[in-house]
């Protein structure tokens, strides 16, 4: 019966239904199943399928968005069960994001969110317009690894290097890898201000995040 | 010198996109959208005067959801036909719906060297130098700042630019770089300076001000203010939605007309509420979402389609259109930038849109190529001549000279020929030498538009901005800067 369930599950998020996702996940915790098989048997083959299609050019980013969300919401169901057997998923690192002081745009730095939480990242979204001393704060109290920041107009790209100098001055600049982006950020703008990497769209800042914690 | 500005007007040919019946149905569904889900103004003085003329204001979520029939009350006095001055009468443009006129693109942020064709970061200097260009082309009727004065301080960076065009150029300039109260009272002043005074300015408006909206259903702070100082002095202000179908707008695309239509009819009537009858224009750039990456594309079949839509939506509102046209994505002049700048360019004219952005830049407008600024001059030549259609009465049909040449004849040698071939378009950058020429050098369009780029910017030395003029510039610049 199981089997049937973990299919079923597996299945919701290829096809994109997050609300049979959720279903089929309270079914499969009230069969007594195990949260971490439900997530082995039933969640990690269906995202898995979802990016094998997505790579060979099958599937669009909004079949992913919807499958990360199907999977978002399967995870808050399972977390309270998780955090009772004091299991956890290990997740590859944490990351905070926002769009720096000034700025409004965020389509771009959202997906990034998205994309790093669908691919096991924790994700602290700050939102838009976030005062410099925020991303700090937030650094200081995750004890995160990864600080992302977006621009999209070239009078607010500068305030990137600024929290790079802030980094410094707080003695924080060792702790965190820093990752930059926006339609007027360049390969070179991100080396010039000392960043530790630049990736043009949200699939490369996974691939570039991966890389980083790795190191 | 006397410069000759080209802009298509009275075109032979037009094309059928949207019913009346489609157009109504776009606006009608567009009025419930403002009136119902809303547009976000984060501006409390926007915020004031929305809710002064009865709109519903939520001040959390600074979100304005304004009734049909004040919107329809508003959008009715919107001026239909005003022009854009120059510092020079002879470069005015007529913004009365019978011309298509071209104007560079902007804003872009790296600029490939005109001499030793490397990509840097753009500069000042880089305004000004493609400024001279522009103002060369008889093409190019108005600028935009082409690209961003990196090496200026962010809170006068785009006073900079506007400097630095008005010291090489007379045609008119329209700014997009301009997105805050502080710069647009700058500005305004400076334009002042320019025109002889604040109502000269208002009689001729040399300056022109463009502002984005913040797709879907948004508008940005700054940029609704500085509108409303500009809209105050008297100068023409628009509003570009960029709404991108399948992330900020509807994956289909009449719904991504839709949200971008709410976005600029909105903030075109916040105008009409603050300062009734004032002019402004619809400006646009939709286009489509790359659905692997979420990235802006630039170009493809969609923005073609969007780009010859939209003149007939700002002819139902019976106001002038700045289109994005043009502003290929491809990363260098290559076939993708022909096929994207060709269709596109084609698409904004065929429907007689009034202001088409723009020439030169690639990457989605964000390098700026000398050569690819030459080039889309000579696809706008040729559609020019494209536009002048074929035109039949007894002289064009030649009767009387066929039957001179008769069959297996020749008409190379008829006065008939001499006559009227000055009137068959002529190439600068296209290739038509035979075979073997071509093959001694393998040169062409793109060698050449760099070098014809090369030497204006070695030979072209118009007249420069009055010593005393330019001074006075400086001071109002220098107080910007002080101020912060």
């Amino acid at each position: 019966m199981s089997n049937e369930l973990f299919t079923q599950l597996t299945n919701s998020l290829v096809d994109g239904d997050p609300d049979a996702t959720v279903e089929f996940t309270r079914q499969a915790l009230a069969a007594g199943i195990e949260p971490m098989t439900i997530i082995r048997e039933g969640l990690m083959p269906g995202m898995n399928t979802v990016g094998d299609k997505f790579s060979c050019g099958e599937y669009f980013l909004p079949d992913l968005i919807i499958a990360a969300d199907g999977m978002k919401q399967a995870m808050e169901l399972l977390e309270p069960e998780l955090k009772v057997r004091n299991q956890s998923v290990e997740s590859l690192g944490t990351v905070i994001l926002g769009t720096v002081k000034g700025d409004i745009h965020e389509i771009g730095k959202s997906l990034v969110a998205t994309m790093l939480s669908a691919n096991g990242f924790k994700v602290f979204d700050l939102g838009v317009n976030v005062p410099n001393e925020l991303f700090l704060a937030k650094i200081k109290e995750t004890g995160a690894t990864i600080l992302g920041m977006s621009a999209l107009l070239t009078t607010t790209m500068t305030v990137q290097r600024d929290i790079i100098n802030e980094l410094k001055e707080a003695g924080l600049r060792a702790q965190v890898k820093v990752i930059v982006g926006g339609a007027p950020v360049t390969h070179s703008w991100a080396e010039e201000i000392g960043a530790d990497g630049y990736a043009e769209d949200a699939i490369g800042a996974v691939q570039l995040a991966k890389q980083l914690v790795s190191q | 010198m006397t410069q000759t500005i080209k802009s298509i007007s009275q075109p032979k040919l037009s094309l059928n996109i949207l019913t009346p019946e489609e157009v109504k149905q776009i606006h009608t569904t567009t009025l419930d959208v403002i009136e119902s889900v809303g547009v976000r103004f984060p501006s409390q003085k926007a915020l004031d005067i929305l809710e002064a003329h009865d709109a519903q204001v939520d001040r959390v979520s600074m979100i304005a959801r304004i009734p049909g029939h004040i919107v329809e009350e508003y959008l009715a006095m919107m001026p239909p036909t005003y022009t854009l001055a120059a510092c020079d009468r002879g470069l005015d443009l007529p913004l009365d719906g019978k011309y298509s006129h071209l104007g560079t693109d902007g804003c872009g942020v790296e600029i490939l060297d005109a001499f030793n064709g490397m990509l840097r970061r753009s500069t000042k200097q880089d305004v000004m130098d493609v400024a001279r260009v522009a103002d060369y082309l008889e093409g190019i009727a108005f600028h935009w700042v082409p690209i961003s004065a990196q090496d200026c301080p962010p809170q006068s960076r785009s006073l900079h630019e506007l400097q630095a065009i008005w010291q090489v150029s007379k045609k008119h300039v329209q700014t997009e770089s301009v997105v805050t109260e502080k710069e647009a009272r700058a500005a305004v002043e400076m334009a002042a300076l320019l025109a002889g005074g604040r109502e000269a300015l208002r009689r001729r408006p040399l300056l022109s001000i463009m502002q984005c909206t913040t797709s879907p259903l948004a508008q940005d702070g700054g940029s609704l203010e500085a509108g409303l100082v500009a809209a105050e002095a008297g100068l023409p202000v628009g509003y570009m939605t960029m709404a991108s179908s399948g992330s900020t707008g509807p994956i289909t695309l009449a719904g991504n007309l839709v949200v971008g239509n709410a976005e600029v009819i909105s903030a075109l009537v916040l105008m009409q509420m603050a300062y009734p009858g004032c002019p402004v224009y619809y400006a646009a750039a939709q286009t489509i979402t790359d659905l692997r990456t979420g990235a802006y594309t630039g170009g493809g079949p969609e923005d073609y389609l969007f780009g010859a839509a939209t003149n007939v939506i700002s002819d139902f509102y019976n106001i002038p259109l700045s289109m994005g046209a043009y502003a290929t994505g491809a990363k260098e002049p290559d076939w993708q930038a022909a096929v994207d700048n060709s269709l596109s360019a084609f698409m904004a004219v065929s429907t007689l849109s009034d202001m088409l952005l723009g020439a030169g830049l690639l990457h989605g407008s964000r390098i700026f190529s000398y050569d690819e600024l030459l080039l889309d001059c000579e696809i706008w030549s040729i559609l020019h001549s494209m536009f002048q259609g074929i035109v039949v009465n007894e002289e064009t049909l030649a009767f009387d000279t066929i039957q001179k040449v008769g069959p297996g004849g020749n008409f190379l040698g008829q006065k008939h020929t001499r006559q009227y071939m000055r009137q068959r378009w002529q190439p600068t950058l296209m290739d038509r030498r035979p075979y073997e020429q071509w093959n001694a050098k393998k040169d062409g369009a793109r060698q050449w538009a760099r070098e014809k780029a090369q030497h204006i910017l070695s030979d072209y030395h118009p007249e420069p901005l009055e010593p005393g003029l330019l001074k006075e510039l400086d001071k109002i610049i220098s107080h910007i800067e002080k101020d912060e």
